[in-house]
Formats: C-alpha cells, structure tokens, sequence
C-alpha cells in the first residue's frame, strides 16, 4: 500500500462509526497505539549536507533502512543526528522519495551508483515512478549487456587454459581461437588460403580460354585444364571435409554444433563434390550435377569466420529482421498495386510490352528502385502518369527501413569497436597491475636490505650482494616504484611479510639475486643430484646430508625465484618458465658431455625446490602443504604445484 | 452614432463569454484552498494545534491542491478494501464528509468530520451516522436507502467470504434492521427512533467505547 494511504487511515477508521448501529456483534478492540502523537524533527547528515525531516515522513516505509530501526545504528549522540558517509546528491532523491512517495532516477547520474544507493538505504527499485522507470530499464539493461559483454571476453581469449583439460578441449580452443597457438594460426591462414583458391577457380573455370589445336570455338578454361581443376578442386574438398571432421570432433556439443550455420555452410560446401562422385556419367542426371556446382560458390561464405566485419553484416542482418520484413512487405503491396495499375492503363495500346500484370511486376520493380531498363515504356498517358508517380514512391518506400538497419549496424559495430579496446586496454591494465606488484616486492627487499634482515645477508660468502647492489642500479624504473617513506599500512604490510618468511624459513627476493645464486652455486648442487634423483626423497636427504644450510638457502632462493619471476602473475610469465624448463635438455646434454659449469642447469631446476622445501617440515607433508597458507599478495607461492608437475622431465634429463 | 457604439459594446460582449472560459479553465487548474486559521480550526473542533498541525501536514501532502474530489476519495478508500468493491460505500461517505454538497472535501470538512467521530458526544457521532444513512437528506431512512447502505458495505466484503454470502442477505440484514430501530412501523426511521434504539443497544454502546481511542 501506497505510504500515502497511511494517512488517511485513521480517517478510514473512525468512519467505521457508521457501521456500529448495523453490526450484530461487538466491534474487537483496537490495537493499542502507544507512539507519542506528536512529530519531532529528525536531523540527517549526509558527508556534511544537513537534512532535516518530520519523523512521520520517514515513517512511512517502514521496511527501509531509513524507516526502520535500523539508522539507531547511524544515531550519533553528540551532535544528535543521523550521520551517513554517503553521497548527498544522491540522498537528496531518497530522501523526496520518502516525502513524495515516488522515486525518481536522476539521469546523469551513474545507474550504478544508483543502484548501490538504493540497495544501501533499502528500497527496491521496482517503485521507481513511471516517468523515469523506462530510462532506468534502458541504462540498466545497457550496462548489464556491457559487463556482460566484457566478462565474455575476459574469459574468452586471453584466459589460459586449465592444465587438465583434455586434448579434445584444446583442440577446440585452437579452432576457436587461433590466436593462442601457432599451430591453430598456421591452420587457420591454411583453410583461408584454401578458401581463397577454391573460389577463384569456380571462377576462373567458367573464362574462355584459347582453343585447342584443331578447334575454332573458344573454350571455357575449366573444360580445357579439366584434370588441373578437378585435382585442385579435390585437394581443397579434401582440406574442407579434414577441417569439418576436426571440428565436429572437438566440438563440445555435436548436436549444437550441427545445427549452427557455419557448419551447415560448411557441409553445403563440400556436398557437391561428393555428389558428384558418387553420381554415375549419365547424359540426363549431369544436368542437375551442373546446377548442383552453383553450391560450391557457398565456400565464399566461409570466409566469414575468417572476417569479423562479415560477422557484423551477418549479425546485423539477422537482428533487422523485422525491419526487413517490414520494407519486403510494403514493397510487395506497393509493386502489386502499381503493377496492375500498369498493366490495366497499357492494355489497350498495340504491341504493348505489358502482356500481363506478372509481366508489369518487373516493369515496377526497375522504376521503383530507379533503374529503368527501358525494356519496358509506357505508351500510353494515363500509363506514363501512373509510372511517374510509381518511381517517387518508390524513392520513398525505400528510404523508410534503410535507417533504421544502418543505426543498427552502427550499434553493433560500435559495440564491437569497443569490445576490441577493451581488450587493448586490458593489457595496459594488466601491466599495470604488474608493475604495482612489482613495486611492492621491491619495496619489501629493500626494506629488509635497510634493516639488515635475511638470511641472504648472513649467509654471504662470496661478496655477492656487493655484486648485487651494482645490479640494482640499472634497475631504476622498479626503485622508482618504492616508496620512500613507508606509511603505516606499508609497515604492518612488510612485517606481514616478514612473519611468512619467519614461519617458512625461506626468503623473498628477486629474480636478479637468484639467477646469481644460481651461477654460484652450481657445482656443488650438481654432484649432489647425480644420486638417486628418482625420488624426491632421495634428493631431500643428499641435500640434508652434505650442506643443509647451503641446501635450505639454495631451497630460498628457488623458492623465491618461482615466488618473484612469477609474481609477475600473467601467462606470459608462465609462458617463459615453461619455456625455461623445457630448454633444458639440450643445454643439459651438451653441459653433461663438456663437463664444465653450466649456469642454466640449476636455474631451470625449481622442480627441485619443491622437493626441498619439504625439509624444515616433517617429511610426511606434501611439498604443498609445507607451505602455508599465505594471505601476502604475492601469488608466487601457490605456483609451486605447478613447478612440481616438471619434476618428471628433469629427473629424466639427470638420469642421463 | 449611437448604433456604432452599440455594435461596438455588442462585439465585447460577444467576445467576453470566450475569455471567460479561458479563465475558468485557468481557475480549475490552479485552484487552491487554504482553510482558515489554525487558531479558528481549533476553536471549532476539538483537536489540539499539534494534532491539526499533524493531520494538516498529511492532508497537504496528499492533496497538494487543498481538496479531495470524489474520484481521489474512492481510489484512497479502495486501498484499504482490496477484497471488494469500496466504491458505492465511498460515494455515500464522501457525501457524509462534503457538507457543503459542492463535491469536494476541503481540509475543515475532513477535519470537522475527523472531530466529530472521534472526540463528539455520543449524540453527535450517532447524528452523524444517521445522516451517513440518509441518502437524500429527507431526514427519514426508509427501506431503500438503507438496503443501499448494506449493499454497498457487502460489496466491500467482495466475493470470497466465510461462509458464503447466499441468497439476499442484505435483505435480511436490512429487514432484522428495521424490526430493531422502527418503533412505530411506519416503514421509515426518524432520528429520534435512532438515537433512542442505538442507546438501548448494548453491544453497540460498547462498540463505541472501543472507538474513543482511534486517534
């Protein structure tokens, strides 16, 4: 019930008087009403702006946030107001909703924004009142398409792959998205490339050629070449059916994928041929076979998953429909009607060219669109008067739908416009988000560098970090990034992260000071893996055995090398890893064979880190589960499961 | 002369009757009642300021113009019944609150009417229904008017009630009505014959003890 009607209650009620001499029973009792009649003024203080309002106001919807007891919570009992740290321009409508009893949508204001307000004060947006609801229908829809639109393409493209899935789901990602592996690109400018030819010798078959010796008619090339065409039109069918087979494999849903036009056009593509196979050389039935080789201009169409412009007419075409059926329509009454028309002022004139009124429709059709072959002229007045005012309507009847197809081809490919800069704009985003990372990496380094902290530091034998600090002069952009005076919340941050090191017994650091490490540290590390290397136990206790403090170190460092050179958190990072780890075998191979030091060798080996790690913790635990659990934004650690699937692959390589 | 000036005077007659209707239309659109002081509404009715001021400030709200015509008056009644059909029983309730008969309630009716309900003498409030029952003021209810009345607060009731409304119940209801309040069985109700059953009506004296605390 409207809040309105609250008012007019008690008036209701006391009318009720009147049917006290009619009723055969006593009236029940009223509801007690121990509120105080009386109205007081509430005052609310929105970020600074003061309102103040009848507390009967307010009380008029009492599901709501304002209404309710629930602003006590917001009572501040100094200043003995209602204090809300909220937009006040926004408040201003809540609040003459309450007073009015509509609500209205502001509209240059954010429909989010909007949205969020209403949620926080409690009202629905279902009572927004009839003047604005068709503008706030409009934008919400609108911004639910848009982040819609955006999350789809978010996961669509540039999300990787989980690492489980089966041959068949990557197959189709390759399919879909041509983008994400070479052999999918390559695959792709293939079948275009085969599109391409097909359909330029459908054409160029049908050229006359010169003729052979002996002959004087000119023949069409495809009848001279007839092999050369016939072998170059079965290596493309051949290319099609392969893709058409792959594809229908891979696909998620095969009904779905049956049923959806491009592999329609895709079988209407190839059939031909293959009737034509199977069709015997008969004189009567290689008629319908010729007519049959008009389908093979269909492959033209294939081309549309190759073009994305095709995509947007094909889309645009099929969202018009209406409009369309609207001008073919008006268009078949307007030809009819003239047609006839035509047709009766001609039909007393001799030799007239308007034998009948099917005969007028081409007549109307070439003066309505004006083209005006000329094949056709009315003789007559009355015929010439009727033409004429046949080719201005025609002008007209025209022009109507056409804009409202071009205002739709120019949303949706605006729309898409924008989906690409969107993306565009996601890789920016991303590197920002990076460097942001990065940032706060380096910030903790080098706090703990200013604190003297870290087992690093102890542990410096060979004068590294002296090296080290050369290095990081180069790294300007990243120092550039530190804050150099820490704030509160950057100090508890840090000490976060100094207490996961604490727990861990491992260290944060740097791509830079482990791939020097590395360098350092690998003689010693290779002979104690030449033993046993097929268990991650065994390895544990070589290392526990020789140089435990060496081999916890070590452990750190690749720690902290998957940690950073990950933390960089995108595929690409992943990418290069991955890459790191399987160039590993050749340079392995040759290092074995030349006996010398090869840096890479150990770098690449972070498999073995996760072995390690399993060394301050009982052995019972999982390398994963010897890591806790670690709030710190550094998503670094949870990348060690991911190290540990490379295990397989450099055991092998040692073995040798 | 004489007949050019008489033209002249006919022309601006002529013309008036059509900018009249301009005005009228102006005055309908922006009509506005205020009713009268706060102080003299209180001497009339026995509200205290602070409730006038309470029950003003929902009237305006409501009403920005400063009066309820029919129409309103049977939309906002129809809320509070939406079994049924209010609006028969709305239609003689607004002719009980309009006691001006110019077919709108102005804030003095409704606060006049509110006043006598609630905090008038039982002679008072039983006048007041008793006008409520006399459709065309003849001050006599006969059979007709009051079946209306019933009718229309059964109509109120709607279609789906326990136990269901059959046969002319109505009637009944009118004619146990009539066996009550007419003592000479003349076939109408005077006011006195009213006041005089409603007063030795027990359940309907308790009845309205109950009501004293609406407001």
């Amino acid at each position: 019930m409207a809040a309105g009607v609250a008012t007019w209650l008690p008036f209701a009620r006391a009318a009720a008087v009147g049917w006290l001499p009619l009723a055969k029973k006593t009236m029940p009792k009223p509801p007690v009403d121990n509120s105080s009649r009386s109205d007081e003024i509430l005052y609310v203080n929105v970020s600074g702006v003061r309102f103040q309002t009848w507390k009967n106001t307010l009380d008029r919807y009492p599901d709501t946030l304002l209404g309710s007891s629930e602003k006590e919570f917001f009572f501040n009992e100094e200043t003995q107001e209602y204090f809300f740290d909220r937009d006040p321009e926004m408040f201003r409508h809540i609040l003459n909703f309450y007073r009015t009893g509509k609500l209205h949508y502001p509209r240059y204001e954010c429909i989010q924004a909007f949205d969020e307000e209403l949620a926080f004060y409690g009202i629905v947006p279902e009572i927004i009142g009839d003047c604005c609801m068709e503008e706030y229908r409009d934008r919400k829809k609108e911004n639910q398409e848009r982040l819609a639109e955006d999350s789809e393409a978010n996961e669509g493209t540039d999300a990787p792959l989980p690492p489980d899935s089966t041959s068949r789901e990557r197959l189709w990602r390759a399919f879909e998205n041509p983008h994400t592996s070479t052999m999918a690109l390559v695959f792709y400018y293939v079948t275009g490339f085969f599109i391409a030819v097909s359909v330029i010798a459908n054409v160029v078959e049908t050229v006359p050629c010169r003729p052979p010796k002996g002959s004087v008619k000119d023949l069409p090339c495809g009848e001279k070449y007839q092999l050369a065409f016939f072998c170059m039109d079965t290596a493309c069918v051949l290319i099609f059916t392969f893709e058409y087979l792959m594809r229908l494999f891979a696909a998620p849903s095969r009904c779905k994928f049956m049923r959806s036009v491009m592999s329609v056009i895709d079988v209407v593509a190839i059939m031909p041929y293959y009737i034509g196979l199977v069709m015997p050389e008969n004189e009567d039935v290689s008629g319908a076979f010729v007519t049959l080789r008009v389908f093979r201009v269909f492959r033209i169409f294939k081309f549309s998953r190759h073009s994305q412009g095709l995509r947007i007419l094909g889309y645009t075409l099929k969202s018009c429909a209406s409009e369309l059926g609207f001008l073919l329509f008006s268009l078949t009454m307007a030809i009819i009607i003239f047609a006839t028309v035509m047709f009766y002022a001609e039909k007393g004139t001799k030799g007239s060219t308007f034998t009948s009124i099917p005969a007028s429709f081409w007549y109307t059709i070439v003066t309505m669109t004006t083209l005006g072959y000329g094949d056709m002229v009315p003789n007559t007045i009355a015929g010439k008067i009727f033409g004429s005012i046949c080719s201005l309507s025609g002008v007209l009847v025209i022009a109507l739908p056409v804009p409202v197809i071009v205002s739709n081809f120019s949303r949706i490919y605006h729309q898409n416009q924008r989906a690409d800069k969107m993306r565009a704009q996601q890789k920016v985003r991303l590197a920002r988000i990076r460097m942001a990372k990065k940032g706060t990496t380096n910030a903790f380094l080098q706090y703990k560098e200013d604190r003297g902290l870290g087992l690093l530091r102890e542990s410096d034998s060979s004068g590294f970090l002296r090296k080290r600090r050369k290095h990081s002069d180069r790294d300007s952009d990243s120092t550039a990034l530190c804050v150099k005076n820490r704030s509160a919340f950057e100090h508890q941050h840090h000490h976060l992260l100094h207490c996961l090191e604490k727990t861990t017994n491992h260290e944060f650091t740097d791509e830079g000071t482990y791939s020097e490490l590395c360098m350092t540290d690998s003689v010693g590390f290779r002979t104690s893996r030449s033993t046993s290397l097929s268990s991650q136990q065994g390895a544990q206790n070589n290392s526990t055995g020789c140089c435990p403090r060496r081999a916890r170190r070590r452990a750190a460092i690749r720690l902290a090398n998957s940690t950073v050179s990950v933390s960089r958190g995108s595929v690409q990072e992943l990418d290069t890893l991955h890459l790191k780890t399987t160039s590993i075998p050749a340079q392995t191979r040759s290092s074995l064979n030349a006996q010398g030091v090869n840096l890479k060798l150990n770098c690449g080996e972070q498999d073995f880190s996760a072995a390690i790690i399993s060394i301050p913790t009982p052995p019972a635990n999982t390398p994963d589960e010897s890591l806790p659990p670690s709030p710190v934004p550094i998503p670094g650690i949870l990348r060690n499961t991911r190290a540990t699937t490379f295990t397989h692959e450099t055991v092998k390589i040692s073995s040798l | 002369m004489g007949a050019v000036v008489g033209t002249l005077t006919m022309q601006t007659k002529q013309r008036r009757p059509s900018r009249d209707k301009t005005e009228d239309e102006l005055e309908m659109t922006t009509v506005c009642h205020r009713p009268e002081g706060l102080d003299q509404l209180e001497a009339q009715t026995n509200f205290t300021k602070q409730e006038l001021q309470i029950l003003y400030r929902g009237f305006k709200n409501e009403c920005p113009s400063g009066v309820v015509n029919e129409e309103t008056f049977k939309h906002i009644y129809a809320q509070f019944f939406p079994h049924g059909d209010a609006s028969t029983y709305a239609h003689y309730l607004f002719n009980a609150f309009d006691t001006t008969n110019n077919g709108s309630i102005k804030f003095k009716d409704f606060v006049m009417g509110l006043s006598t309900l609630l905090r008038g003498t039982l002679r008072e409030k039983l006048e007041w229904t008793f006008h409520l029952y006399d459709i065309n003021r003849d001050g006599y209810i006969n059979r007709e008017e009051m079946t209306e009345i019933v009718r229309a607060i059964y109509d109120m009731m709607g279609k789906y009630t326990y136990p269901a409304i059959k046969g002319d119940v109505p009637q009944q209801h009118v004619d146990a009505f009539f066996q009550k309040m007419d003592k000479n069985k003349d076939g109408v109700v005077t006011l006195e014959e009213f006041v005089v059953a409603c007063q030795e009506d027990e359940t309907m004296m308790r009845s309205m003890q109950l009501f004293e605390n609406v407001m």
